[in-house]
């Protein structure tokens, strides 16, 4: 049977601007509203989903510096933030934020709390709903910072280096997990005061010493909101999986069709069953087209914590040479699990029966660059 | 001193093309924005107080770049988005 408390919506963040669907409470009918912020680049949107009203927009555009817009009606009305992530003023490496690329709201019994990261790769956190942000000291002014996060960095990934993939334990809202491209995984047990690399196991082909501490570049980090000892990474290098307490990732994307490689950018997780992941992998080979492996989109699925991989592609296009970023693929909490995805080709699919079929929602919409479920189904 | 504002940031005046603000330098006359357009000076200057790549500021049509630049004399300060972006 399938459950939904409310009529789903999923916001879509793109390069010029926000899009709105709104789903029928069955999942089958989309309804694509106008944009907001239009011409404005919008790296990330996400609602909180501790109150299901307050909505975060991480904005930019291409001549304006970056902010943060803020909503406490569902989108409704919106304020920007009174004062935006940024660096401390006289920072000793004269940063300032470019972008802010990545939100998660923060731990449940902390309402307000939020967590941004930024590019350069900057981490910082508001505790009144996304109005005012400070910087996470502990991190950004780590001695090892600059040797983590490859400053200056002129030789960062193709957008600029950013933090991503910031994860807080919902068991210990000290224990925080983030993701540096290019840089690896860092972990922090207390609330961000130090920090440790993790990324033993992980490949870094792109380095002269491929068994290094830091220096990977992960592209995408999920904790299991059920069980939060396990973590999926999608990685430049491979899908992986971390089982703590331990410290070295597996790489599960070995067990993927040889032709199709294990290469992406989302990793996105079943809510309920841990062993359950979605991958939407991408052509790393020669050049790195970063497109659709043989330009034939599909999606892959594991049931069984990436032993085994499925391919899901019922309904969508047989040829088509797009991708999808690390924020543009997320689940909801139905069930069964509804998946979504949207393409740099400016298409929103999703799949009411946890990948089994595809249905296109929206299209003809600029390059997506998130993808993220509204409200607490 | 009039200061002219470029479309991308009408919304913090209310729509206003032409403004009036105050001050001895350039930083003056942004900071003075800023208390009258809360939000605008941080999408024109960075938290290290250097104007944005893709900003501009003509004094008396030159472009100026050094916010500490005295505005002696002139009565309009012109900012402008850069040729950039798409």
């Amino acid at each position: 049977m399938t459950t939904m408390q409310s009529d789903p919506r999923v916001l879509v963040g793109t390069r010029k601007g926000l899009f709105t669907l709104s789903g029928s409470t069955d999942r089958r009918r989309w309804t694509l509203g106008e944009p907001e912020f239009l011409g404005h680049i919008i790296h990330h949107a996400v609602v909180d989903p501790r109150d299901g009203e307050t909505v975060l927009v991480a904005a930019k555009t291409g001549h304006l510096g970056p902010t943060v817009f803020r909503s406490c009606d569902q989108g409704r009305t919106w304020s920007e933030a009174t004062r935006p992530p940024a660096f401390r003023a006289g920072d000793p490496l004269g940063r300032a934020v470019r972008s802010v690329f990545w939100l998660t709201p923060g731990p449940v019994d902390e309402p307000g709390s939020w967590y941004a990261g930024a590019s350069p790769q900057g981490l910082f956190r508001t505790d009144d709903g996304g109005d005012t942000w400070e910087p996470v000291d502990g991190w950004n002014d780590h001695p090892s910072w600059g040797e983590w996060a490859e400053w200056p960095d002129v030789e960062g990934t193709p957008d600029g280096s950013m933090l991503h993939s910031v994860n807080v334990d919902p068991r210990d809202p000290d224990h925080l997990y983030i993701g540096l491209s290019g840089g690896g995984v860092f972990e922090s047990t207390d609330g961000g005061s130090d920090w440790a690399p993790l990324n033993a196991g992980c490949a870094a082909d792109f380095l002269p010493d491929p068994d290094v501490a830091y220096g990977h570049d992960p592209h995408c980090v999920r904790v299991h909101p059920a069980d939060p000892d396990r973590l999926y990474m999608q990685n430049h290098c491979g899908i992986y999986r971390l089982d703590r307490p331990g410290t070295r990732w597996t790489r599960i994307g070995d067990n993927m069709p040889r032709d199709v490689g294990d290469i992406g950018f989302p990793v996105e997780l079943h809510p309920r069953d841990r062993d359950t992941a979605w991958v939407f992998p991408m052509d790393g080979t020669d050049v790195w087209p970063r497109t659709c492996p043989d330009g034939r989109p599909a999606v892959y699925r594991t049931r069984d914590g990436g032993d085994s991989w499925e391919q899901q592609c019922v309904g969508l296009p047989e040829r088509g040479w797009l991708t999808v970023k690390r924020q543009a693929m997320t689940t909801d909490a139905a069930e069964p699990v509804g998946v979504y995805f949207g393409t740099t080709s400016g298409e929103v699919w999703g799949s009411a029966d946890e990948g089994g079929s595809w249905a296109c929602l929206a299209s003809h919409l600029p390059e997506i660059y998130s993808v993220e479920v509204a409200g607490t189904p | 001193m009039r200061v002219r504002i470029p479309t991308p940031l009408r919304s913090y005046t209310g729509g206003e093309a032409n403004v009036t603000a105050t001050g001895t330098t350039v930083a003056d006359v942004l900071a003075d924005l800023d208390r009258q357009f809360p939000g605008l000076r941080f999408r024109v200057v960075d938290e290290q107080g250097r104007l944005r790549d893709h900003m501009t500021v003509w004094l008396d049509g030159e472009r100026c770049r050094d916010l500490t630049t005295s505005l002696d004399a002139l009565d309009e300060l012109v900012l402008m988005q850069a040729l950039s972006g798409g």
